[in-house]
């Protein structure tokens, strides 16, 4: 059996205040440390906050930042760790990205592909879209006879756009991690939860378990940034798209979760979905309309 | 009106009322922390929106850091004194009694002789007096003033620029008056002051939906229709609702824009506040 517990750490970061948001990640490693938890997993921009705007330079950080990596020293006994902040590169770009924190190092670095300027969101105005989607080989606290696990981190909005759990399903990741900063809007008894957000993210995430035959690991952020309330509902869902474990809405908690990653095995053999997807036919028809787009070819 | 979803009327607007106090409470609780003020104080009227307010706020931060402020007229019915020292007594919060009459009748006096005052003006007049009141009591109490207008209310613009309109933050301006009636119902509001017709209390007997011609659950049906779904307003008429109110309530939509904004600044220099130099409203200093 390749168990692991896992922990979602649905904290409300503090809006810019990088030294407060440090501590904050520190305390809950240490609590998902002494809760036996292997992987601790935090929401989207959590070390910075999520409505920057005009900050979002000025709390950007390389991966290389020594504070980035004493967090990731925290992580040399266990737990690892997925954390998220802003990304500055060589190049002067700033990514909303998701490290993993492994055996005291930073590992594996996503960058949110999708960044989501419509409605109430304003991203693309402030960051760049990252572009690339690879899944990555984790320990999780686990010995050499458990083995690694295969995992995929998708920020907020990535999984939105199916296709990015799919990739990261097809290159290898048996546990899908989603970091968000979701804000809750659509307040309605006919929504699930009573909240339009919580319910058509619980459609989606249940789905995306399903589909990708995978677990699903979904933290979402608590707390305020100016007009916007965060509304939590971190989950763990299982490969056959069951809700397994569920945070509260609106308060913070340290979700645990135990997962069987043996039960994707079985679950990939009973439904072979990602055996029978047609890569070639996918990638031959996303052709033909790009270039039809493009005006390359007859529509 | 129940359409292929099979929703009633009310169903569209009805709200999971727990979620949503715990929802503003989280909005209060925050702003009051990111702001560092040590209370919260708000102009109560003895009508829903700050009775509900002043709950919510309760409930959020506590009552021992609430202060309310009862500012009447004149003009302001007994009833309303009366509603709102009934919440002060539910609440067990710090209250204070400071009448505007004597600023208001000092501004009236110092009109040019001869000029005579709409009510408008008038209700204006009050309602700034009350926002430099409050503002004035926040500096006092280390507080924060927090703001009580609804949505139905701002959308159509039935409020005061720079008078009631003014706030540090305000929880339940994306509330529709039938969602705060649910919600008021939900956290214990008095009953009183949840039936009872709303009013800006600018004279003797006015109440909103006589003064503005409407009821509220027909202006927030069709207020939900023309902001939240986006519908042509001709879709809106399609569905039964009288072609003279849909247009109407359109009109002062459009003609109430600006007092859901800040001023626009010209624009001169390289970077502008409100154009391309955005902060949070707080951040803490960085190293």
């Amino acid at each position: 059996m390749r168990r692991r517990v896992l922990a979602l750490a649905q904290i409300a970061p503090a809006l810019g205040d990088l030294a407060q948001n440090f501590a904050l990640h520190q305390a809950k490693i240490a609590e998902a440390r002494a809760a036996g938890a292997d992987l601790v997993i935090f929401p989207e921009l959590g070390l910075t906050g999520y409505q920057l705007q005009d900050l979002a330079p000025e709390v950007a950080m390389r991966r290389s930042d020594p504070r980035l990596q004493a967090l990731a020293k925290l992580t040399s006994g266990g737990p690892s760790a997925v954390v998220s902040f802003v990304e500055s590169t060589d190049d002067h770009r700033l990514f909303a990205a998701a490290a993993l924190l492994e055996g005291g190092e930073v590992r594996h670095v996503a960058r949110k592909c999708y960044l989501p300027t419509y409605g109430l969101f304003d991203e693309r105005r402030f960051l760049a879209a990252g572009d690339a989607i690879r899944a990555t080989r984790a320990a999780l606290g686990g010995s050499a006879v458990q083995g690694d696990v295969g995992i995929g981190i998708g920020v907020c909005e990535d999984f939105w756009h199916p296709t990015l759990p799919s990739i990261l399903a097809q290159d290898g990741a048996e546990l899908l991690i989603n970091v968000a900063a979701g804000p809750a809007r659509g307040a309605s008894v006919d929504a699930d939860q009573g909240l339009g957000s919580a319910a058509s993210w619980g459609t989606l995430l249940r789905a995306t378990a399903a589909l990708t035959t995978s677990y699903v690991a979904f933290t979402n952020r608590v707390g305020v940034d100016e007009s916007l309330i965060f509304w939590g509902g971190s989950r763990v869902i299982g490969p056959d798209g069951v809700v397994l474990a569920e945070a509260p809405l609106f308060e913070e908690a340290l979700l645990l979760a135990e997962i069987d990653l043996d039960e994707v095995a079985r679950a990939r053999t009973a439904l072979p979905l990602l055996r029978d997807e047609r890569l070639e036919l996918t990638r031959r028809e996303y052709d033909r309309i790009i270039a039809t787009r493009a005006g390359l070819e007859e529509a | 009106m129940s359409g292929e979803s099979g929703r009633t009327p009310h169903d569209e607007l009805a709200i999971d009322p727990e979620m949503v106090a715990a929802m503003c409470r989280s909005f209060i609780t925050s702003h009051v922390a990111s702001t560092g003020a040590e209370r919260v104080v708000l102009g109560l009227s003895g009508g829903i929106d700050s009775a509900l307010v002043a709950y919510l706020t309760a409930a959020a931060i506590g009552a021992d850091r609430l202060v309310v402020v009862l500012m009447p007229t004149a003009s302001s019915s007994p009833s309303s004194k009366a509603d709102a020292e009934a919440i002060v007594s539910d609440l067990g919060c710090q209250s204070e009694l400071i009448s505007i009459e004597a600023p208001l009748a000092a501004l009236l006096a110092n009109l040019p002789a001869g000029e005579s005052v709409t009510p408008v003006r008038r209700g204006n007049m009050a309602a700034r007096l009350r926002m430099t009141t409050l503002y004035d009591r926040s500096a006092l109490h280390r507080g924060v003033v927090v703001g009580t207008g609804n949505k139905s209310e701002m959308l159509i613009g039935y409020s005061t620029i720079f008078g009631d309109a003014a706030s540090a933050f305000n929880p339940i301006g994306d509330l529709y008056k039938t969602q705060v009636r649910e919600l008021s119902r939900h956290l214990g509001v008095p009953t009183q002051i949840i039936e009872k017709a709303p009013s800006a209390d600018l004279w003797p007997g006015q109440t909103d939906e006589g003064e503005g011609g409407f009821d509220y659950p027909t202006l927030d049906r069709v207020l939900y229709r023309i902001v939240d779904r986006r519908l042509p307003l001709e879709d809106v008429i399609a569905e039964g609702f009288d072609r003279e109110f849909v247009l109407r309530v359109s009109e002062m939509i459009r003609r109430s824009e600006f007092k859901r904004q800040m001023p626009p600044i010209a624009k001169v220099g390289g970077r502008s506040s409100g154009s391309d130099y955005l902060y949070p409203r707080r951040r803490p200093k960085l190293d």
